[in-house]
């Protein structure tokens, strides 16, 4: 049972954060799931302090407001300070990173939040941390939270749809057509915090940037379309938290560890076998255009068709 | 497009009042002012640099300005976001996105739509009849990486032509098209014009402003010169609009004027 319970867990946590680091990665921000996934520290710190417990809901709400608070800093000095915007990210959730680690290590004596488990998570204990509702077991409380995130993202993507998608391929086109660009936006931004924030708990802060970034990097490599990346990441984050998980029992190493190799595993494959641009079919490809058969019916990418 | 009604009312499709733009402090626009005319081709030229792109991007409200306003038929931009379409270099763009063609036309529509509204078979059937009138109907499938130049420019075209907007905002439509697609895209601006649609192309080609459009604007941080043609596309405002180089200038509007001459006796 405990297994089942554990592979759930990173299923949820993997669908919710390969969901919206698919819309990061289209819009070359990948890395920016990585300075949230940092400068909600101080967040979670801080609603840690505030109610003294490790209550899910402030601390969510703390890390979906530092999560924004970082977006908006970073595009503030982006404009302000005449940075680049890696540059400009980089300074703010270093600084919010520093901040949250100095909060913690003040109050470490009152507050049960170790730095170990911060960076690679505690996700081996899920089956225990157990919700008791009404004195009713209700079964592992990541699984709710997660759960309940991964819905949000679901809710959000389906009813945005449309407007995802311009915001993520034109921006200025949206704008320009009176697209509420910034209320996506921040609603995206926010996702981002919160999915990064509930699977953070139980998978650390390294599992999520790799949940974040690789599986939608591997579903780009194999699609040519948006819905379908979406629902690709979500089968290769899914695919590596279980074969992530087995990887682990049987090198006895760490499960999330694991599952980070195996997006990795996932991501080197796309690279090699995509029919669309892998490298081994691009020299399959290439021999057969040698031979001069490469018939435009195939469908496959070829950068200039003749003019009709 | 369906005949629909352009705005009737007596305002200037676009005028532009005191705009001054700049990036970090530096002046890229200055007090710039002009109205548009109505159901004209309108060419936007001047040096790389000149300001051009960042005009269509501030009318489009994609920019702030530093100061002055524009009005569209006589309103605040936000009302009459609907008529006017806009589109953009096409560099802006990532064209390894994986959306298709058809995708990416139907974008055109959503100005059309609420938010959480998803297109109709009506926007769905505009965009079909947009890309069949660019000619690139058989690629509605395809993902966009898969067309060569002049196709991603008449698929912006076509998304633009789904838009059904009243005016028309096109930065270096030409940019990057080859001679026959470049004659389907200048056909298809005459409809849009016949149709009684205003529309503005920053155009990077001296030598065919003259015989493409109707009216020039000559930009370069100021507005140099506006006006017809005939009046306006001169040695001395491209002298003030692109500096000392008056021999290569010359040359060329010799060479537009020849070729207007050549393209007008061929039409006979
Ligand atoms: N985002 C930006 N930040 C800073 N400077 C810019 C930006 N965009 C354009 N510029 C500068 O503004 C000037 C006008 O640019 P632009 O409108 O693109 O010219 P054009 O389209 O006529 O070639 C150029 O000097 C350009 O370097
Ligand atoms: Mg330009």
């Amino acid at each position: 049972m405990s297994t089942f319970w554990i592979i759930l867990t990173a299923c949820l946590a993997a669908s919710a954060c390969s969901l919206v680091g698919s819309f990061l990665v289209l819009r070359k921000q990948a890395m920016l799931g990585d300075a949230i996934s940092h400068a909600v520290l101080p967040g979670i710190a801080i609603a840690f302090l505030l109610t003294a417990s490790r209550n899910t809901f402030p601390m969510l709400i703390g890390a979906g407001a530092f999560g924004l608070l970082t977006v908006y800093l970073t595009e503030k000095l982006q404009l302000r300070g005449r940075l680049m915007n890696d540059a400009s990210m980089g300074i703010v959730f270093t600084t919010l990173f520093a901040i949250g680690v100095i909060i913690i290590t003040l109050f470490a004596s009152q507050v049960d939040l170790d730095q170990e488990c911060i960076l690679y998570g505690e996700i081996a204990y899920v089956p225990w941390d157990l919700w008791i509702f009404n004195g009713m077991n209700m079964g592992p409380r990541p699984v709710w939270i997660l759960g309940f995130v991964l819905m949000l993202n679901i809710i959000f993507i389906v009813s945005c749809y449309k407007e995802l998608k311009i915001y993520a391929f034109d921006r200025q086109l949206a704008i320009s057509m009176g697209v509420p660009v910034m209320l996506i936006h921040y609603g995206l931004m926010g996702s981002v915090s919160f999915s990064t924030i509930a699977a953070f708990e139980s998978v650390g802060a390294i599992l999520v940037v790799a949940l974040i970034v690789v599986p939608p990097a591997t579903a780009y490599l194999l699609t040519e379309r948006l819905s379908r990346m979406l629902m690709l990441s979500v089968v290769f984050g899914i695919l590596s938290s279980i074969s992530g998980y087995y990887l682990a029992l049987w090198t006895n190493s760490s499960i999330a560890g694991a599952i980070a190799v195996m997006t990795g595993v996932f991501f080197g494959l796309a690279l090699f076998f995509s029919p669309l641009d892998g490298i081994f079919f691009r020299k399959y490809r290439g021999a057969r255009k040698e031979l001069n058969e490469l018939s435009l019916e195939s469908g496959k990418p070829v950068a200039e068709y003749p003019q009709v | 497009m369906s005949g629909k009604s352009i705005s009737e009312k007596n305002a200037p499709p676009v005028e532009v009042h005191d705009l001054t733009v700049s990036y970090n402090n530096k002046p890229v626009l200055w007090d710039i002012d002009f109205e548009l005319p109505k159901s004209q081709l309108i060419a936007v030229v001047g040096p790389n640099g000149a300001g051009k792109s960042t005009l269509i991007k501030a009318i489009m409200g994609l920019i702030d300005p530093v100061s002055g306003h524009s009005l569209i038929y006589g309103k605040p931009l936000e009302q009459m976001r609907k008529k006017i379409a806009y589109v953009p270099q096409r560099e802006t763009v990532d064209w390894n996105f994986p959306v298709s063609v058809f995708d990416v036309v139907l974008m055109g529509r959503y100005a059309h739509l609420r938010l959480f509204q998803r297109p109709t078979a009506t926007d769905k059937k505009l965009a079909t009849e947009a890309l069949e009138k660019v000619g690139m109907a058989d690629f509605a499938n395809r993902q966009i990486s898969q067309l060569s130049g002049g196709q991603q420019q008449r698929v912006f075209l076509a998304r633009a032509l789904a838009q059904d907007a009243d005016i028309y905002f096109m930065d270096e439509p030409f940019a990057g098209v080859d001679a026959s697609p470049e004659d389907h895209i200048l056909q298809l601006l005459r409809e849009l014009r016949s149709e009684g649609r205003t529309v503005v192309v920053v155009h990077h080609d001296l030598q065919t402003v003259s015989g493409y459009f109707d009216w020039v604007m000559l930009l370069n941080l100021r507005l140099v010169a506006f006006g017809p043609m005939e009046t306006t596309f001169t040695k001395e405002n491209l002298q003030k609009a692109y500096g000392g180089r008056l021999n290569i200038l010359s040359q060329v509007i010799e060479l537009s004027r020849k070729e207007a001459f050549i393209r007008e006796s061929g039409h006979e």
